[in-house]
């Protein structure tokens, strides 16, 4: 019935989803995925600095991560999975994983905290993960300019900055289709540059 | 374990008490590798456990993630994916692993195909 042959070209892709304790990134993700958010943890050593490491003894096991995550299906062969990665940024050994072949990322951004993405935005930037940092208004409210925001943030001006509701489907989307705009658009000019 | 009746709930076991302690899996698997039953799982004969037959019953309708096989399993990723690779390995699932998009990896236009898919998907939303 089902032969490997007539799967063989399922694939899936992620996008990450970073932001501090509490910006909305489990709401941004629940807006648009057509399941329910899913939550799962891995568990880690407290000792886990070693990120190719893997060799996990359990009894020695002091924290589990989770992480929050949903499902686009994008065709019957292609599934989109955003992930909502631990806020906590000490946790690089779960980092690593998540941003592995990832598409990109979005930071969520909460204005009256904005320090809390710094170092998201470094391990970003370190990594070379494309990313957009999107702003959450609670209540509808812009309370900042744009450039504003790029400055404190100190990132360049090709990264896109927008405004966001997260709890907007339709925003959530416009997020998400530019991110994967400024992804494809990087990869061509780099196409352009390099060969 | 996300099991009905008279199951215990909770971590009364250590997490990885389910794969007999082993932590390193035969394959490394993505969190968003695509995971399905195949037609030996299906069948039901060569199953070794109550792990293995809610793994081949979830995965026997559609696709799922590895991390949505620990999810709705409540078990740890690393747990999850022991068992999946070893389900794997005995050919009771299939492993679809993400292409990847990594322009420098060679063949850049693969990725940027899929790309395309993705944002036209995202675009029909």
């Amino acid at each position: 019935m089902n032969s490997p042959a007539d799967t063989s070209r399922v694939t899936s892709a992620k996008i990450v989803i970073a932001g501090g304790f509490g910006v909305g990134k489990t709401t941004l993700v629940g807006s648009v995925s057509e399941i329910t958010p899913l939550t799962t943890e891995a568990i880690m050593t407290s000792a886990s600095e070693g990120v190719d490491d893997n060799n996990l003894v359990p009894d020695k096991a002091t924290t589990t991560v989770a992480m929050d995550f949903g499902r686009i299906t994008i065709d019957q062969d292609l599934i989109l999975y955003l992930f909502g990665t631990p806020g906590q940024t000490r946790f690089w050994f779960m980092w690593d994983e998540l941003v592995r072949g990832a598409i990109g990322a979005i930071v969520l951004v909460d204005t009256r905290r904005l320090a809390d993405c710094f170092s998201v935005i470094d391990f970003f930037e370190h990594r070379k993960l494309p990313y957009l940092v999107a702003v959450n208004c609670f209540d509808g409210k812009q309370l900042h300019e744009i450039q504003d925001i790029r400055d404190a943030l100190q990132i360049s001006q090709d990264v896109p900055v927008m405004y966001t509701d997260a709890r907007n489907r339709e925003s959530t989307k416009q997020v998400l289709i530019k991110l994967v705009e400024y992804v494809l658009s990087m990869r061509r000019t780099r196409t352009v540059g390099v060969h | 374990m996300v099991l009905g009746g008279d199951e215990p709930t909770g971590s009364l076991v250590r997490p990885y008490a389910v794969t007999r302690g082993r932590t390193r899996p035969q394959l490394e698997i993505a969190l968003e590798a695509l995971v399905e039953t195949t037609a030996r799982g299906r069948s039901g004969q060569f199953l070794g456990g109550r792990e293995q037959k809610v793994i081949v019953d979830l995965c026997g309708g559609r696709l799922q993630s590895l991390a949505e096989i620990a999810a709705r399993m409540e078990v740890p990723l690393g747990v999850a994916r022991v068992l999946v690779a070893d389900m794997a390995a005995d050919g009771l699932l299939a492993v679809h692993e993400p292409t990847g998009f990594d322009a420098d990896g060679g063949d850049g236009s693969v990725g940027t195909e899929l790309l395309e898919r993705v944002l036209s998907g995202l675009r029909r939303l």
